[in-house]
């Protein structure tokens, strides 16, 4: 990987979260602060081999509340900078985004979701996709919301993460999961830059060496109509960003009457099973949401006049995405849930039923691996506790 | 006080207080360059503008403005961004030392410093306090303690004294239940990233020469590197306090002092040492893993 | 001879200049009243003021401006 240009091209066997590190720095990260939080481990751990020896800074903060304020000071200071938790550390570093967001602060922050409510469990789930897409902290504010399904898309997305963050100074994060963590695919590396040639900030506050007035990085408005003034201003961008970064994959959705749309490692079991109908006669199609907000509102349209009539939001949690499938759909079209929790993932096979009970008008299973109606679902995996076992 | 020669008004005040100033007169004090026009939002007779003053006297002084940056806390100094002319971030409750690590990280060059209150630092903000203080962090604290909640109406603080009736103490303060309050410099003296920790106050002239000795210290331990820095300032809240600020400077003197005493806690250039890092090598002279030179 | 001038922009008349002066020529004014609806300082006894700078090093806002 030392040199940049060659490593462009190759192809390297890389796990979801030592790509994210890697291809945060060859975005010009050089600041990592974080907490420890299973799973996202190896990027943290990764970070703190590598950014040392890149004239980096990697920082074990004493908690995810500091360590997002860190990434506040560094993203202030002008540097591009990011953070990576996992769902419980996510929820702690959620006050540090709203600060960021209300003083239009870059930052990168990753998520590589556990299981939740609480401490959950440490599985691959996708039950932050509210946090993530409607509240990562108080206040009147959104983010951009990037949901890689595959290594390369760790890469891709993060090396754009940062972009965003710099061109419409907001926090973006990266909403991933345990299994893309986790993983190891082949990923061809996105070219390194040197920190010194991105473009300058002159907004940072970096000190003014008596060559400009000083910069103020603030959130605080006690004026009412100055701060409805500056979120008005905010919500201009957010419009642009909706206007002109909505990402998605469509998959056999030229002639699709029923539409699964799922995001991440769900999109991977459910592009499966989209093949798996086609194959039995029935028009699947998959719409792979790949930027969560702005939501692909676009692209649902498309598929609507493209003669979608059905549509299946199928997320590895009780029910999340399916509520921006719904508004975007907005009565055009049925939307029907299937999701499983807590960790564990659907089969395809158990997707591509629900498929088939679509198509033949039947309803699908309720979520979560409860009694089917009408489909064959895998008894559910024996997941007593160890004193339930009477170990 | 020593002051750059000549004394000069800062460019807002040359029409409204030069005009007033005689061609033979020449100005013997005046206000520092680093402090904006913008009027305080503190209460008449607070001392935190008081400390204000000598934090961007000592910028003045050392020539640091260009390349210095101040962060705000939240509490009644939480607008002090607008009152220094250097670069200045407004931090979240009690995060200034985490979010003064992250500027000083990327920009060592700079002079990081943050302004914070007793609530702000020693109660939501004590694990970034700590932490940036053991990791030796190169920034400079600028610690108000005056022993109550200001901002939010006089609840009692984490300094709050045994007994000190505040609107959530009516009773006085109940160390059977409340505790005790927070040393803050006795606590930061024992860790071993700190290279200068003093408590000073400010309720006399001579009171206030010696904190502002401290504070510019305190910058010069950062601008030379040699750890974390802080200066606890005790200080009076008039207003919440329910007194004169002539009364409060009595109740300071009565009370907050004989709790808090004046004094260097921590100076690790008086005790012989090069710096933080040395005297924290000494320290742990007998723990062979602390000894090992990474550079080797 | 040394005297002070009063910034009324910044004087919210805590007294603490009055307090502070080692020479008592310091009053609050009662006749003036300042946009911020204070009585500023004011020097009363200009012969006798020193311009030791004590009224400048207590004042919590910065108003007072020595001069000699």
């Amino acid at each position: 990987m030392a040199d940049n240009t060659k490593a462009a091209e190759e192809r390297v066997l890389m796990k979801g979260n030592e790509v994210l590190a890697e291809a945060a720095m060859r975005a010009g990260c050089r600041f990592f602060f974080g907490y420890p939080i299973t799973p996202q481990t190896e990027l943290a751990a990764y970070m703190a081999k590598r950014l040392p020896k890149i004239g980096g800074t990697f920082l074990q903060a004493e908690s995810e509340v500091a360590a997002i304020n860190m990434v506040y000071g560094a993203g202030a200071a002008g540097a591009r900078v990011m953070t990576s938790s996992s769902s419980p550390g996510v929820s702690l570093k959620s006050e540090g985004a709203s600060y960021m967001a209300g003083a239009d602060v870059p930052g990168v922050i990753v998520n590589v979701m556990r299981g939740g409510p609480g401490l959950g469990g440490i599985q691959p789930s996708q039950s932050d996709y509210f946090q993530a897409t409607r509240a990562l902290g108080h206040g009147d504010y959104f983010m951009p919301v990037l949901a890689p399904s595959t290594v390369q898309e760790m890469a891709d997305l993060i090396y754009l993460a940062f972009d965003l963050a710099d061109e419409y100074r907001t926090p973006t994060m990266i909403l991933a999961d345990g299994m893309i963590g986790q993983m190891m695919e082949p990923v061809s590396l996105p070219p390194a830059r040197d920190p010194k040639t991105l473009p300058t900030k002159p907004w940072a506050t970096a000190g003014h060496k008596g060559e400009r007035a000083h910069n103020v990085i603030n959130s605080l408005y006690l004026s009412p109509e100055k701060l409805e003034d500056t979120n008005r201003e905010r919500f201009e961008r957010y419009e642009k960003i909706r206007a002109t970064q909505q990402r998605q994959e469509l998959m056999m959705c030229d002639d699709a009457e029923i539409v699964v749309v799922a995001f991440g490692a769900a999109s991977r079991i459910a592009r499966t099973a989209v093949r798996d109908a086609r194959a039995k006669g029935i028009k699947a199609g998959l719409l792979r949401p790949i930027t969560l907000w702005p939501y692909p509102t676009d692209a649902i349209d498309k598929v609507i006049d493209n003669g979608a009539k059905r549509f299946l939001s199928v997320e590895l949690n009780m029910g999340q995405m399916v509520e921006d499938v719904r508004l975007a759909v907005a009565g055009r079209a049925s939307v029907d849930f299937y999701g499983r929790t807590g960790g564990v993932l659907p089969t395809p096979e158990e997707v591509l039923a629900q498929i088939e009970a679509l198509a033949e008008g039947r309803p699908v299973a309720p979520s979560a691996g409860g009694s089917a109606t009408g489909s064959v679902l895998p008894a559910p995996i024996d997941r007593k506790s160890s004193y339930e076992r009477g170990e | 006080m020593a002051k750059t020669n000549p004394v000069t008004l800062p460019d807002y005040q040359v029409e409204r207080i030069g005009a007033q100033i005689g061609a033979d007169e020449t100005i013997v004090s005046a206000r520092p360059h680093a402090l904006s026009d913008a009027i305080f939002n503190y209460c008449p007779g607070c001392t935190h503008g008081i400390v204000n003053r000598l934090v961007a006297e000592c910028i003045d002084e050392l020539g640091i403005e260009g390349t210095t940056v101040g962060i705000a806390p939240v509490g009644c100094s939480v607008m002090a961004y607008d009152f220094f002319n250097c670069d200045m971030i407004e931090a979240a409750h009690g995060r200034a030392p985490a979010v003064a690590t992250g500027v000083k990280r990327v920009h060592p060059e700079n002079v990081v410093f943050a302004y914070q209150g007793d609530g702000d630092l020693a109660s939501i903000g004590t694990a970034e306090t700590v932490h940036a203080a053991t990791r030796g962090e190169k920034i400079t604290v600028i610690f108000i303690n005056n022993a109550i909640y200001g901002m939010t109406g006089g609840q009692m603080a984490p300094t709050s004294l045994p007994n000190q009736v505040t609107q959530t103490s009516p009773y006085g303060r109940d160390v059977n239940s409340a505790g005790y309050p927070v040393r803050i410099s006795e606590l930061l003296s024992t860790l071993d990233g700190v290279a200068y920790v003093e408590r000073v106050t400010c309720d006399s002239t001579a009171h206030i020469r010696a904190a502002k000795k401290a504070i510019k210290k305190a910058f010069q331990t950062q601008i030379d590197g040699l750890g974390y820095s802080m200066v606890e300032v005790v200080a009076t809240c008039p207003t919440n306090w329910g007194m004169t600020p002539q009364a409060a400077f009595q109740w300071l003197r009565d009370n907050m002092l004989p709790y808090y005493p004046l004094g260097v806690y921590k100076d690790v250039v008086a005790d012989g040492y090069a710096n933080a890092a040395e005297a924290a090598l000494e320290r742990a002279k007998d723990c062979p893993i602390a000894q090992q030179n990474k550079e080797d | 001879m040394a005297r002070i001038i009063v910034d009324d922009v910044h004087c919210k008349g805590c007294g603490l200049c009055v307090s502070a002066c080692p020479k008592g020529v310091l009053a609050l004014d009662d006749e003036r009243i300042t946009p911020k609806g204070y009585h500023p300082a004011k020097l009363v006894d200009p012969d006798n003021c020193i311009g030791c700078s004590s009224c400048f090093i207590t004042c919590p806002d910065v108003a007072i401006t020595v001069v000699r």
